[in-house]
């Protein structure tokens, strides 16, 4: 395929109906946005945006009002194994160890014992889980729960990885080395990703673009390039260009921040 | 003593013991002071010379057999027949909206009340006693399934959806082990009730059972044996409470984990 964009959404829009005959939320004005194949783009604005939202329209968990969603020509209808998300709740099924887990969406597609488990063992070892195969996740920490999450997704080969805040609930050492799992991951894999989160620092440290949104009624407000070479070390965020890109990004993000707290 | 503090399991165990102590003394103390008339209530050392000659003399045993039979029966073809409907109740709405309205009409129905019906339409047979008991928990065990289903996490489903779980999947791989240990539970509350709809049953038109002796002996003024009979279910729903419990906790462990 000569044209290399893998994700093209063409005026996507999402209204909420109002409820007990309440007045309908516009969360998304109508929004394009192209992203190309192995692109990694951050998606970075205040709570109550509509960037989730856009995301879970990606993912197929929710329906555009106005627009279409196409992944390499094939127009998004519902959730697909080729879209690999990652929520920030931890959603590990309780009732299965980590390794079932991870062999989740590969028992699903039918994938031969054997090279299931090879895929599932190789994908514990890059997230640094080895010896928890056998564990629920009731019995890991929140980080190692997201990166059973990741692996989960990752190991399922889809076109493209979505993540909502996948790093919101933990906290923030645990944060600063997830972020570099996952970027590390990312470097060596190469796969198109999605990132949504509110934490500017976070969404310059790990994309190579930055997408950000105003407040409700969302729509994409800018997108900054992010020069940074890879691989990155996290000692790149006391750079005086991460300083640069945080201080523009803080600017834009500050205004909506404010319209947000303000209308709520 | 502060509200919610934990207590050692010695003192558990002790504080539950004491409880029946009390109430055996307090029993001993109303019938060997004479205070009750013997008519009325026999005392425990009766109670017990009574249950020994019922289960030695006069084949006690076998009623006992019977009963639980009727018991385990009569749940096992409730939950065979509840445990499907109600996922198929909680997963699908349209299915929902169709049975829900009904299904809570029926359930407040009592089963003791289906009786006479069911002497009519069944004889007093043993077919007569499983419906009641059948009757009895179907509804119960429906419900209550259904609403555990019903209330399975979102995020879970969804994330079973990206993973690219169909339908049949989000049911088998999602909605049933996610609610395995809450409709055990369900099932652990009716098997409960179940006992209540046996006696009831077992009070009318019925020539065995533990219920039957019970009637039997109010005739006989035999108030030691209806107190036997009375304890005897009692201990039986005790140790079928406590097997159900330990089974879910093995089968469930991951939730204790």
């Amino acid at each position: 395929m000569p044209d290399n964009s893998e994700l093209v959404m063409k005026g996507v829009s999402r209204i909420f109906p109002g409820v007990r005959g309440g007045q309908p939320t516009e969360a998304l004005r109508p929004t394009d946005l192209t992203i190309e194949r192995n692109d990694f783009v951050s998606i970075l604005g205040p709570s109550g945006c509509g960037k989730s939202t856009l995301l879970r329209i990606v993912a197929g968990l929710d329906r555009p009002t106005t627009g279409t969603v196409t992944l390499e020509g094939q127009v998004i209808r519902g959730p697909g194994a080729d879209r690999g998300m990652v929520f920030q709740s931890y959603t590990l099924f309780p009732w299965l160890t980590i390794r079932d887990n991870v062999a989740f969406g590969l028992r699903e597609k039918g994938v031969p014992e054997r090279q299931k488990w090879e895929i599932v063992d190789s994908y514990i070892d890059k997230v640094g889980l080895r010896g928890f195969e056998n564990h629920w996740p009731k019995q890991l920490s929140g980080g190692m729960q997201q990166r059973t999450a990741i692996a989960r997704a990752i190991a399922n080969n889809p076109k493209i990885l979505l993540l909502d805040e996948p790093f919101g609930a933990l906290d923030n050492q645990t944060r600063g080395l997830m972020q570099e799992l996952l970027l590390g991951i990312w470097e060596r894999e190469q796969k198109t990703v999605i990132f949504v989160t509110h934490d500017i620092e976070e969404a310059i440290f790990m994309a190579s673009r930055v997408v950000t949104m105003t407040a409700r009624p969302g729509r994409i407000k800018s997108i900054t390039q992010v020069p940074l070479p890879h691989p990155r070390h996290y000692t790149v965020k006391a750079s005086p260009e991460f300083s640069e890109l945080r201080l523009k990004l803080t600017e834009e993000i500050r205004g909506e921040a404010i319209e947000a707290a303000t209308h709520g | 003593m502060h509200p919610l503090e934990p207590i050692s399991p010695r003192s558990r165990v002790l504080l539950g013991i004491l409880f029946f102590v009390l109430f055996i003394a307090g029993w001993s103390f109303a019938t060997f002071g004479g205070f009750v008339s013997k008519t009325f209530l026999a005392d425990p050392l009766t109670m017990l010379q009574d249950g020994w000659l019922l289960l030695t003399k006069q084949g006690f045993l076998w009623d006992i057999a019977i009963t639980v039979w009727r018991v385990v029966g009569g749940f096992i073809l409730a939950s065979l027949v509840a445990v499907p409907l109600g996922i198929a109740m909680g997963a699908y709405k349209p299915i929902e909206a169709l049975l829900e309205p009904f299904v809570s009409f029926a359930r407040y129905l009592p089963a003791s009340a289906f009786v006479p019906l069911l002497i009519l339409w069944a004889g007093i047979g043993e077919t007569q006693k499983l419906l009641v008991i059948f009757i009895g928990a179907v509804f119960q065990i429906i419900l209550m399934v259904a609403v555990s289903v019903s209330a399975t996490r979102r995020d879970l489903v969804e994330a079973a959806y990206t993973l690219g779980a169909g339908d049949n999947g989000i049911v088998r791989r999602v909605l049933i082990p996610a609610n395995a240990p809450d409709v055990a539970e369900t099932l652990r509350l009716v098997l409960g009730w179940a006992w209540t709809y046996v006696i009831v049953a077992e009070l009318i038109g019925a020539s065995s059972g533990i219920g039957y002796m019970i009637i039997n002996s109010q005739a006989l003024l035999a108030t030691g044996q209806i107190i036997f009979g009375i304890i005897v279910i009692g201990v039986i729903g005790l140790i079928s409470d406590f097997a159900f419990k330990s089974l879910n906790r093995w089968l469930f462990a991951w939730r204790l984990a």
